[in-house]
């Protein structure tokens, strides 16, 4: 600022001046600051977004599990030594593994110890032996070591989300079960297991057992519905307005019309949706097909918008060479115009689509918040989708889900970052510059 | 399931009809094409054109009608003693016929009438398909048959061609369109259900908002009241805390990255920014009520303050975090628009930077940025996801940012979702709340959208 001061002009070189003018300079240091802090405050936001969900979602891809030396005591599974389906279903598999926990820990004599030695272990633990025996009848009557998965609770404790040094009676743990849990864990019985169950299962009401794939089957349906209808409704529109359309009061309308649409708040059109495909048109609730129609509608008019411009920056002399050798208006655009506008309207596309995957509010409205534990196998099949899972896991109570749905925004953010990455390399790959 | 099999039996013989008519085209010519009007392949297309088209409007057209059709004509044979029930009773009873003829569980035992209605339906359905199938067939059939006959070689197959295309782009551009209308209509519709239920002017001006109405007339505690001031207050209050986190920063944000970052921090910010505007709201709704929610509860309990888990304060800073790069993105444009002589005579004169900005940039961009801030307000008004997760459900009139309130996407939200019933004030409520929402955000949008557009032409 002296440096600046000192040049100039002698003449006005006075004491008044000179000080008017470092104020003026701390003024504009001040103003600067402020744009930097700003700045700075919203990158700050960013880091600490991510941080704060991966921070508490990374561990859900573990989970604690146990290990058992289970016998498939036929006496219990098939007492008929039948083999029928039925019957096998049937059994009493949780008592598989209870009777050697309880072996294990001769003082538990009580049934209210026992249901307490029992909450170690994931209540969904007899479903998975059931199944071993349903996929491979011969296990009957050998010993195998199975890793079976440790309730949310103790899965809390043990990564750390509940503290052990809370009182007894503020944690989901008592000290006996706390002491159950280090002897078996000193035995090297308790391990963290990589969490395949948090990609292959549908959602349950027990944390350890939930996964992300049905709400992900019904996201990637959902998808499919809305790119089927909104990329060729969108180039048309794109292309008539751009190309074709006259300049009338109409098409006026359409223009102002579509620019509203892209403001109009996105639980409007799941009124829509509700009033018009699920009460009118009598189409199936909870279904991925009217699922992707609502995001049609709402993702056409970005569509409609990124195809316009990049139809309007293929230069007008194309057209005109074209013309010149006598192509007609549609052989223009079909062999000019929208190749050479492609990866921009392909690059709108993938914006309009990632925007409609982490969209939730209009699926709640046509009833997409169910509880999903099947994959849906089609589009009209009941389902959900990643963003509703995220916010029904999030008004879950158990402190299990918290780490569960932070690793399924994890999931969700994945995807979202892949398509942007997609658009942005399709932008710099093939955007041409006239 | 056949239904599909059918639309793709029929695209299939229209991929054969393109191949007979460019075929038949070239044949007529004894294979050389520049005698032909047009190329081939738009013979081809002609022909395939007209035998996919009709047969497809009729599929579609079905596929609409028959549900209702055949509703009809069950009602119509049911006993007569049946036809005196009340509608909801009859549309319960068509769905458990439908049940039965389907083979799946119903909600109650069937009787000898339904058997039959569940026959009679299953026969009307499958005569519906045949005869849809063999309709849908001869149409393509024909279509093609009196396609190819007008196949010459001067006959202008392109220009024919190219209209229906054109016809086509039309008709793709006016969903944009019906979306609108669509989206007036069944809100108008649903609202004025409403309104014949619960006055207009108790709805507008109201201050009560519970809406629980009564399943028994007894039952304590359930008024039903619709007063909408409440919820449009508390939108309007979570609104304007976001604004004063997002006009602020995204403004001085928008401002650094115009006028004082080089081209390279300007590209590399850019795109963080734009992160911050991709997240999903549930994303942003999980971290307002599990961090920012708890967090300014424990730091309001540390000074003394009440602070409600479910504050209007932590709902709205987090908006007010995802609205920050839509008006930083907007107002970065139009700073950018603003013509580099007006920048280049202030700096003439003496004026440092910030002077600049504050004296020539900002006055001259003040339409633009405006209508920017106008979006982005309706931005938060219509955003549902954080309000839902964060805010409370029940219509506090205060004006206490620490405080929970409840918003007019949040109410939506809470009574529409689950179980519904579609005569109850209840439930039609919600319609009412989002025609509100429509036309508040509309205003807002015309208004911006509007002053955004006069800027541009100005510099343009």
């Amino acid at each position: 600022m002296n440096k600046q001061a000192r040049t100039v002009h002698p003449a006005l070189h006075t004491q008044a001046v000179v000080a008017r003018l470092r104020k003026r300079h701390r003024r504009e240091r001040r103003f600067r600051a402020y744009c930097i802090a700003a700045v700075g405050f919203a990158v700050l936001c960013l880091i600490f977004l991510f941080v704060d969900i991966i921070s508490k979602g990374y561990t859900a891809f573990q989970q604690t599990a146990i290990r058992f030396e289970i016998f498939f005591d036929p006496e219990i599974i098939d007492p008929d030594g039948e083999r029928d389906a039925e019957m096998l279903a049937e059994a009493d598999y949780a008592a598989l593994w209870r009777q050697p926990l309880l072996r294990a820990h001769g003082e538990v004599n009580t049934r209210a110890l026992r249901r307490e030695l029992y909450r170690l272990v994931s209540s969904g633990a007899a479903f998975q032996l059931q199944r071993m025996v349903a996929n491979d009848p011969d296990l009957i009557g050998h010993k195998r070591t199975v890793w079976l998965l440790a309730s949310d609770e103790v899965d809390m404790v043990v990564k750390g989300h509940v503290s052990r040094h809370l009182p007894e009676a503020e944690r989901p743990v008592s000290d006996r079960q706390l002491a159950w849990l280090d002897n078996l864990a000193a035995q090297g019985l308790v391990e963290q297991q990589l969490n395949r169950r948090f990609f292959t299962n549908g959602d349950s009401r027990e944390p350890e057992e939930a996964g992300i794939l049905a709400a992900l089957m019904g996201s990637v349906y959902t998808m499919v519905v809305t790119l089927m209808l909104s990329f060729p409704l969108g180039v048309a529109t794109a292309v008539y307005l751009e190309e074709f359309a006259p300049t009338n009061r109409w098409i006026d309308l359409i223009e102002v019309n579509i620019n509203n649409l892209a403001a109009v708040p996105s639980i409007v059109f799941g009124l829509l949706g509700l009033a018009v495909f699920l009460n009118f048109f009598d189409l199936p609730r909870s279904a991925p097909l009217v699922g992707g129609l609502v995001l049609t509608l709402m993702t056409l008019p970005t569509i409609i918008i990124a195809s316009r411009a990049a139809l309007k920056a293929v230069p007008p002399s194309i057209r005109e060479a074209a013309y010149g050798l006598g192509a007609t208006p549609m052989q223009v655009i079909q062999h000019h115009v929208l190749p050479a506008a492609m990866p921009g309207i392909l690059t709108g596309t993938i914006i309009g689509l990632a925007q409609a995957l982490g969209e939730t509010a209009p699926l709640l409205m046509i009833g997409m918040v169910a509880f999903i534990v099947d994959v849906p196998q089609g589009f009209t099949d009941p389902a959900t989708a990643l963003p509703v899972q995220i916010f029904l896991w999030a008004d879950s109570p158990e402190r299990a889900f918290v780490e569960k749905t932070s690793a399924a925004i994890m999931v969700l953010l994945v995807f979202l970052i892949a398509m942007n990455a997609l658009a942005v390399y399709l932008r710099r790959r093939w955007e041409q510059r006239w | 399931m056949i239904e599909i099999i059918l639309v793709a039996a029929l695209l299939c013989i229209s991929a054969l009809a393109y191949r007979w008519g460019r075929n038949y085209a070239l044949a007529a010519v004894s294979g050389n094409p520049r005698k032909l009007h047009s190329l081939p392949g738009h013979y081809g297309a002609y022909v395939a054109l007209w035998c996919a088209i009709p047969a497809l409007v009729v599929v579609a057209l079905w596929l609409i009608l028959e549900p209702r059709l055949i509703d009809y004509l069950l009602v119509s044979h049911l006993p007569d003693e049946i036809k005196t029930l009340s509608s909801a009773q009859i549309d319960l009873l068509i769905n458990d016929i439908k049940n039965l003829a389907d083979g799946n569980i119903l909600s109650r035992e069937p009787d000898p009438a339904m058997q039959a209605a569940a026959d009679h339906y299953n026969r009307w359905h499958d005569i519906g398909l045949a005869s849809l199938a063999i309709i849908a067939f001869l149409l393509s059939a024909s279509g093609a048959m009196c396609a190819r006959r007008r196949i010459a070689p001067r006959f202008e197959a392109i220009y024919k061609v190219e209209r229906l295309i054109k016809a086509f782009l039309l008709l793709g551009s006016t969903v944009a369109v019906l979306t609108t209308i669509g989206i007036v209509l069944s809100l108008l519709f649903e609202a004025l259900r409403f309104f014949n239920r619960v006055p207009f002017w108790d709805f507008a001006f109201g201050t009560e908002w519970s809406p629980q109405t009564a399943i028994r007339d007894d039952q304590v505690g359930s008024s039903g009241a619709f007063g909408s001031i409440p919820v449009f207050a508390g939108t309007a209050m979570i609104s304007a805390i976001a604004m004063t986190v997002a006009v602020p920063v995204g403004l001085f944000a928008a401002v650094f990255m115009s006028e004082y970052a080089s081209t390279r921090t300007r590209s590399a910010l850019k795109p963080v920014l734009e992160i911050l505007a991709g997240i999903p709201t549930v994303v942003y709704g999980f971290f307002a009520a599990l961090t920012v929610a708890p967090a300014i509860r424990d730091m309001g309990q540390s000074l003394g303050l009440d602070v409600a888990s479910e504050s209007a304060l932590a709902a709205g800073m987090v908006m007010g975090i995802m609205i920050i790069p839509f008006v930083s993105s907007l107002s970065d444009d139009v700073l950018n628009a603003v013509p580099n002589g007006l920048r280049e005579a202030s700096y003439g004169v003496g004026a440092t930077r910030s002077e600049t900005i504050l004296k020539v940039l900002l006055p001259a961009a003040l339409p633009g940025i405006v209508g920017g801030i106008l979006l982005a307000i309706s931005r938060a008004i219509g955003e549902t996801m954080i309000v839902v997760m964060a805010a409370g459900l029940a219509a506090n009139l205060t004006a206490n940012p620490f405080e929970a309130v409840t918003t007019v996407t949040v109410q939506i939200v809470t009574l529409l979702v689950g179980d519904q019933e579609f005569d109850s004030a209840k439930t039609l409520s919600a319609f009412a709340l989002g025609l509100g929402l429509f036309i508040l955000t509309l205003c807002f949008n015309i208004v911006a959208l509007r002053m955004v557009r006069k800027y541009r032409e100005q510099y343009e």
